[in-house]
């Protein structure tokens, strides 16, 4: 296991073995998101309170699901980059935040565009909503950070403390619902008991899921590569590469 | 959509605009990134 993560930590194997995986994750990502669609928009039944609008169901929660997922790449990253200085975390979760920071904005935005119809308001200061929203700022000043510090190993470092000590607003997040009196329902699927969502519902859903996070791997891969081949430009490996590249 | 259809579709609509967004931006970024590489290999076997 170590020798693994050393062996894809060198950037040199990072950047080969994420060339040969991004066509399949992008792939396998079509493929899950046309068949979510298809259960999202038109084989899962309304909801039998909220009717049609339940809809947004299965783009606001996978939102909100990856908008906690990769908060905590984020910090794991960072923390792997403190502790061990593997440059490839320090990238990986640069090429995260705005990723991140996107499935907030779409939480936040169709948590809104639910929660008019629904509750009657587009927004209120309930803790559900104020916790994602103060995750949103998180990502949004983890960005600044890092991209203000000139220096990349200090940006990476400032930006990793940062991310950590964010950490806190996780649980907050994911409890938020149990430990105040909020107008968000409670959770769901997450429960040790039977999840209280019926099975057509539950299937497009969880696809869904699945496909947000395989997008998202292949989009931060794609990324992160390219971060990779500029650090690396000095030596011989990247610059083999630049030669042959054909734009 | 059940009356709902502005909302139902304003959130699928936001979400492709948000997710090609993302995937367009890292393909740019690539772009620049080797834009930036080869030219800097050109000068170098210039100079």
């Amino acid at each position: 296991m170590y020798t693994w993560i050393h062996k894809f930590g060198s950037p040199k194997h990072f950047y080969r073995i994420a060339g040969k995986v991004i066509p399949w994750t992008a792939a396998i990502t079509v493929i899950l998101f046309l068949y979510g669609l298809y259960g999202a928009l038109i084989t899962s039944p309304p909801d039998y309170q909220q009717g049609e609008s339940a809809r947004i169901m299965y783009i606001h929660v996978p939102a909100a699901w990856m908008s906690m997922f990769v908060y905590m790449i984020l910090a794991v990253a960072g923390a792997i980059g403190l502790i061990w200085r593997i440059k490839i975390a320090d990238v990986m979760a640069q090429a995260s935040a705005p990723l991140g920071a996107s499935f907030t904005v779409l939480a936040l935005a169709t948590g809104s565009l639910w929660g008019k119809p629904m509750w009657g308001t587009w927004w209120a200061w309930d803790a559900r909503l104020t916790s994602e929203l103060i995750l949103l700022f998180l990502y949004l000043g983890y960005m600044g950070l890092t991209t203000a510090i000139e220096d990349k190993r200090t940006a990476a470092r400032a930006g990793a403390i940062l991310a950590l000590v964010g950490v806190v607003n996780i649980p907050i997040i994911h409890y938020s619902v149990d430990w105040w009196n909020t107008l968000h329902q409670g959770a769901t699927v997450t429960k040790f008991d039977k999840p209280s969502i019926h099975i057509d519902m539950l299937i497009p859903l969880l696809v869904m899921a699945v496909a947000f996070k395989l997008y998202y791997f292949t989009v931060v891969l794609v990324r992160a590569r390219a971060d990779v081949l500029f650090n690396e430009r000095r030596s011989a490996w990247a610059r083999d590469i630049v030669a042959k590249v054909k734009l | 959509m059940g009356g709902y259809g502005l909302y139902v579709w304003s959130s699928y609509a936001l979400a492709l605009v948000l997710l090609l967004g993302n995937l367009v931006a890292a393909r740019v970024h690539r772009k620049k990134i080797l834009q930036d590489l080869i030219s800097r290999l050109r000068r170098e076997k210039s100079s």
